[in-house]
């Protein structure tokens, strides 16, 4: 199939959902309290759009420090670890039983310990977001081949050069590999944060409109959170086509 | 004979804590004349490898010392010593200009120095017009030219090789050896070649130095008598066959035991 014949169908699929979304509603093959028709949601959001805009400064705010927070300390620290197969022979296996405690059931202990605040939503999408994020760099470090460095040695760089020139260099598709992953686990754990206890933020006003049975002010919600990860996603692959572009197909050679 | 560029004495390298482990080198005594074409050769970890890599100053040697032009060294000299891998070990996110011109943006000369020099190696290893490609648009062939036009590109005496043909088809291995003396005989280097191919060490060489299995000493130094330029027709030739076969015998007999 060709490029254009590929877009085509992917834009008919998309189309497709979009149009199933608001169909299927009105058809009442879905109940409406539970899923209302697309126009439904858009025109929630379009006239109560005072309240949704108002209510993205805090979740922005809270995405932002913890979007530092991860993919500072989860990259640098997975530079580290991964530059050391010592380190990480130690680690690895740490972080990822680590990975599979579910700390969505540690966020009534975190709202207690940072209040209600921004605090407790960052505390959570932190450290919900840290071990993937963390993880992802790893591997790509690890993945890195030595040679490299013993050429750039050969021809006399120095330890600075080699970070510089090889190492930086080498790593930075794996660094935005883990800016994507990681941005994206951080905005779902804001939201996420919100829903279970705010008193402000995107995820707050969804709860809220949910506890008021009203559903297409949960789905302009939904809309709005959905466009935030779609134009993280669609920046973080732009970066990473350009980060990566000479990886096309080929391992170091 | 002119002096020697390259010197071995009494080199013997170990490996393991303190020096205590395997022994990868015993004894080496070597002289490299200026302007010779070197192989070694060996069985499979014989120290081929680790003997280059103590000339590149990768390696410090457990005892013994390595010169170059009289130099003890102690550690990488670029400027006198180039380096070819078996891998090309192109930096991926560089133009094949730009990676050969590496080497000189490591010594900070300045761009518009450093790359008319590499595109003058460039067209030497027979790439002008491939300047901008990035390596993975490069065959194995040709990145293992710009390979060697990055370790010509500081103009050093010493040429180290090691089994840089080794991971090439057969037809490009044969293409780049007759390449590889084209590029000799005009700029005189002298080459240090690590092969596994006693074809390759014997059609390129002057002289094969032959290692023993593990630990590796010196037991024959065969200088190849035939003419220069070399050709084709001459590895069907009964000299060619008769030095292949005294170089065998060393290595059949350490790859039994």
């Amino acid at each position: 199939m060709t490029t254009s014949g590929r877009r085509l169908a992917q834009v008919a699929l998309y189309a497709g959902i979009l149009a199933a979304w608001e169909v299927l509603p009105r058809a009442g093959v879905v109940p409406r309290l539970f899923v209302p028709p697309l126009s439904e949601a858009l025109a929630t959001l379009v006239s109560d759009r005072r309240e949704y805009l108002g209510s993205l400064p805090t979740t922005f705010g809270e995405i932002a420090v913890s979007y530092l927070i991860v993919c500072g300390g989860g990259i640098l620290l997975g530079q580290l670890i991964g530059a050391s197969a010592a380190a990480r022979r130690i680690a690895l296996p740490v972080l990822r039983s680590a990975y599979a405690i579910p700390i969505v059931v540690l966020y009534p202990v975190m709202m207690v310990w940072f209040g209600l605040g921004s605090e407790s939503k960052i505390a959570f999408a932190s450290i919900y977001a840290f071990i993937p994020t963390l993880l992802t760099a790893v591997a790509g470090v690890a993945a890195l081949s030595p040679a490299l460095g013993e050429t750039a040695r050969a021809f006399g760089a120095t330890r600075l050069q080699q970070i510089l020139y090889i190492a930086l260099p080498a790593s930075l598709p794996s660094i935005v590999a883990a800016l994507r992953l990681g941005g994206a686990l951080v905005i779902v754990g804001v939201i996420v944060a919100q829903m279970l206890g705010a008193a402000e933020g995107l995820g707050f006003l969804i709860t809220r409109h949910r506890t008021l049975l009203n559903s297409p002010g949960v789905y302009a919600g939904i809309v709005l959170v959905l466009l935030i990860t779609g134009l993280h996603e669609v920046l973080l692959r732009g970066l990473e086509r350009r980060v990566a572009a000479y990886r096309e197909g080929a391992s170091p050679s | 004979m002119s002096r020697p560029l390259v010197a071995i004495r009494g080199v013997s390298q170990r490996f393991g804590p303190d020096g205590a482990g395997v022994v990868a080198l015993d004894g080496i005594d070597l002289e490299i004349p200026d302007g010779q074409f070197a192989a070694v050769v060996g069985p499979s970890g014989c120290g081929k490898s680790t003997l280059l890599s103590l000339v590149a100053g990768l390696r410090r040697p457990s005892s013994g010392t390595v010169l170059c032009d009289g130099e003890p060294i102690t550690g990488p000299m670029p400027r006198k010593v180039g380096m070819i891998f078996q891998e090309a070990n192109l930096l991926p996110w560089l133009s094949a200009l730009d990676n050969v011109a590496f080497p000189l943006k490591l010594r900070r000369v300045a761009r518009a120095e450093r790359l008319p020099a590499a595109r003058r190696m460039l067209t030497l290893t027979g790439l002008s017009g491939f300047e901008d490609r990035l390596p993975h648009q490069l065959s194995g062939g040709m990145k293992q030219r710009v390979a060697i036009a990055r370790g010509l590109v500081q103009d050093p005496a010493v040429l180290l090789m090691d089994e840089p043909f080794a991971s090439l088809d057969e037809q490009t291995r044969m293409v780049l050896g007759d390449e590889l003396l084209r590029i000799w005989s005009e700029t005189r280097k002298t080459v240090l070649f690590v092969t596994h191919s006693l074809n390759e060490a014997v059609y390129l060489a002057d002289r094969v130095i032959v290692l023993s299995a593990r630990p590796g000493r010196v037991v024959d130094d065969v200088t190849v008598d035939l003419p220069r330029p070399r050709t084709f027709a001459m590895t069907g030739g009964e000299r060619f066959g008769a030095l292949k076969d005294r170089i065998w015998r060393h290595i059949k007999h350490a790859e039994r035991g």
